[in-house]
């Protein structure tokens, strides 16, 4: 995973509440069983004119030139609801955003945007108008996310100060793989796991049983 | 120290906290679809990692399996043959159970894993499917997850998570007759609005979820979702543990009296303390549909399409989904002629919902012009259904009745309703395009729905019942 440490980039304002992640990436467009390939399919529902159709919708802020090459996202309440599906984040990753700016995040999206090394920035539903209605006005929209300082800023003049979860932040600017991380601690929890068969073994043994009847085989 | 029943769960299952301050928590059972879980498996394949615990993870075909009668691998999705077959090689790889579009026991996840008894009380369970928060009916902590997370879960049997608030909802009151808990979850949306659950653990609590019996618990619990929990859960009681006792993969002999005697002790001591407590009264709630694209954006079944600018979202949202579901502020909901009925997904697909539906369709038919489908939560669920010669009620009354699986609850690119088609649906979600591009879906229970498919309009359950 990319660490992120600060970025200076276009800002694209999408001013809507409770955008799902079917919007983001609705279900037909996952075509292949795999986290690459999706940048084309992120908001097909909004970015196209038609359904299965690649010609541009040309209002949709994404697809006008003025964010071109925009690399993060301002939204409203509720970002990222609905279905849990990783893909939301893989689409935007694909497509180039890296952090989203939004007053509240759906607590799946937000932990599958910290998987994936994208930023969720927290900002109150007033400082989100501000800065959207910023972007709109400048004569480029740039905005700038320092995640070590914790802080958004618009033309260096403006500065927001932005909360995180302390061990989300450091994930993100360490590019932390989580997964191996934790295999470090692979002795203490077969060790805990052993404490738990004993205490709790009615978990692990209506597992094991039925499957042996399946199986007949009790090593499998 | 007094605690609630998810303190108790967390606290058996923390191994550690990290210096991050995360704790690292034990998990019970991970479930997978074909969906999202095949993916999480190849992740972890391409990672040269296997899976750790094997025998309590499950694998279960769903979301893009073909409902239609004598289905097969092909399927209406575009490529959606390659989801069926990476899941069936993955998890045969990886030495998981698998319940295949064929097996007996099949069905859409959140209904097959209590139903076999795969969820116990008292376990931790992860699925990377965001109504697993379902399972929280039987007294687990069970919550949805991302593909990358499945994969942590997979590889090591824990995943790294803060603590999350706590949040109890008492409901009490008795529910009126002909309400349902489907009704009683939309009306906690509409009081509290889609980011009422804050990422609380919120449990349920009170005269009227005590009332409830299992099946109308999963109904109650499925959508903490839309209201952005973490998760849902209720104490397990003595319903439970009947509900449990004999089911598949449920402990047995001595196992069993232990489990069932540790999962009465889970419920939340009497002073146990909440981040957030709230009070709701079941004796307000009516037969609710929603009218807009928001599950929040929901009223009782005789109201009437809100202005913009009351409530249920931002003006700008309002005026939005009243564009889009094709509806002017001041319309009463039950005249809205519809084109389709839908019963079926994980919220509303149990025994009891189509027992209940086919009681209002008995002796009665569909309005002409109406597609009406009924897809039973699992092929347990349509056989004793098919026992009891429901299917017969739903076929007679010009119902399809269909092969147990997610189907139509969301569009994936194969079948669908039409554009601008308006669906009264027994599912979770009334999003843009959800059930096929342009699509109006209004959610309801499945009695609601039957109503509505009979008289052709969206219809009180209630009034068809009295004719
Ligand atoms: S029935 Fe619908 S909501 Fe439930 S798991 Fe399937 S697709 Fe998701």
């Amino acid at each position: 995973m990319k660490p992120f440490t600060t970025l200076t980039a276009i800002a694209a304002p999408l001013l809507r509440d409770n955008v799902d992640t079917d919007a983001i990436i609705p279900s037909r467009e996952m075509r292949s069983v795999s986290k690459k390939g999706l940048a084309d399919g992120l908001f097909a529902g909004w970015r196209y004119v038609a359904i299965g159709s690649r010609e541009p919708q040309r209002d949709f802020v994404l697809n006008r030139p003025r964010y071109a090459g925009a690399r993060i996202l301002v939204s409203g309440a509720n970002f990222g609801c609905g279905s849990s599906r990783e893909h939301a984040v893989w689409a935007l990753a694909e497509f180039g955003i890296r952090a989203v700016v939004a007053p509240s995040f759906n607590p799946i999206f937000q932990a599958n945007c910290i998987a994936n090394g994208v930023v969720p920035v927290l900002l109150d539903r007033d400082v989100v108008a501000v800065i959207a209605a910023a972007l709109e006005d400048a004569a480029s929209p740039h905005l700038t996310v320092d995640l070590d300082a914790q802080t958004v800023s618009l033309d260096h003049a403006r500065v927001w100060h932005f909360e995180i979860d302390p061990d989300a932040r450091e994930a993100l600017l360490a590019g932390r793989d989580s997964i191996a991380q934790t295999l470090q601690l692979a002795d203490q929890i077969a060790a805990f796991r052993a404490r738990d068969a004993v205490a709790r073994a009615w978990i692990y043994t209506s597992v094991e049983r039925t499957r042996q009847a399946i199986t007949g085989d009790p090593s499998s | 120290m007094s605690r609630t029943i998810f303190d108790k769960i967390w606290d058996a299952h923390r191994v550690t906290r990290t210096p991050g301050g995360l704790d690292l928590i034990l998990i019970d059972r991970i479930l997978l679809h074909e969906r999202t879980g095949g993916v999480a498996l190849r992740g972890l394949e391409e990672r040269g990692l296997p899976v750790a615990a094997p025998d309590q993870a499950f694998a279960v075909m769903d979301h893009i399996i073909d409902t239609r009668p004598g289905r097969t691998d092909r399927t209406l999705m575009p490529t959606g043959t390659d989801f069926i077959l990476a899941t069936r090689e993955a998890a045969g790889k990886a030495g998981i159970r698998l319940f295949d579009l064929d097996d007996p026991q099949q069905g859409i996840v959140h209904v097959m894993s209590p139903e076999l008894g795969i969820v116990l009380p008292g376990a931790t369970l992860i699925c990377p499917d965001s109504h697993t928060c379902s399972q929280g009916a039987l007294g687990a902590l069970a919550w949805g997850i991302g593909s990358t997370e499945a994969e942590h879960a997979l590889a090591t049997s824990t995943l790294r998570v803060r603590r999350p608030p706590r949040m109890r909802i008492r409901i009490d009151g008795e529910l009126a007759p002909g309400v349902t808990a489907k009704d009683l979850a939309l009306a906690l949306l509409g009081r509290f609005g889609v980011g009422g659950g804050a990422g609380h653990v919120v449990e349920y609590a009170g005269s009227a979820v005590r009332a409830l019996d299992v099946e109308a618990r999963l109904t109650l619990c499925n959508m903490a979702t839309e209201f952005a929990a973490f998760t849902a859960i209720i104490a397990p009681d003595e319903k439970v543990i009947d509900f449990l006792e004999g089911r598949r993969f449920a402990p047995t002999g001595a196992d069993w009296a232990a489990a069932a005697g540790h999962w009465l002790s889970l419920a939340s001591d009497d002073d146990a303390r909440f981040d957030v407590e709230r009070i709701f009264d079941a004796r307000d709630v009516a037969p609710m549909i929603t009218w807009g694209t928001s599950p929040q954006q929901v009223v009782a079944i005789d109201g009437a399409v809100p202005a913009p600018g009351a409530g249920q979202g931002t003006t700008e949202g309002q005026a939005r989904a009243l564009d889009y579901m094709g509806l002017a502020p001041g319309m009463r909901l039950a005249e809205l002629p519809i084109d389709a009925a839908f019963i079926g997904s994980c919220t509303n697909s149990r025994i009891g919902d189509l027992r209940r539906a086919a009681a209002l369709l008995r002796g009665r038919h569909v309005a002409p012009g109406v597609k009406a489908i009924c897809v039973p939560g699992s092929t347990q669920v349509k056989r004793a259904a098919e026992a009891e010669g429901l299917d017969e009620i739903f076929r007679a009354a010009g119902f399809e009745w269909r092969e147990s699986g997610c189907s139509m609850c969301f569009f994936a690119g194969g079948e669908s309703f039409g554009p601008q088609e308006r669906v009264v649906s027994s599912t979770n979600r009334n999003f843009e395009s959800r059930q096929g591009p342009g699509t109006r879906t209004h959610l309801a229970s499945p009695e609601t729905v039957a109503a509505s498919a009979i008289a052709g309009h969206i219809a009180d359950p209630r009034r068809v019942a009295a004719r």
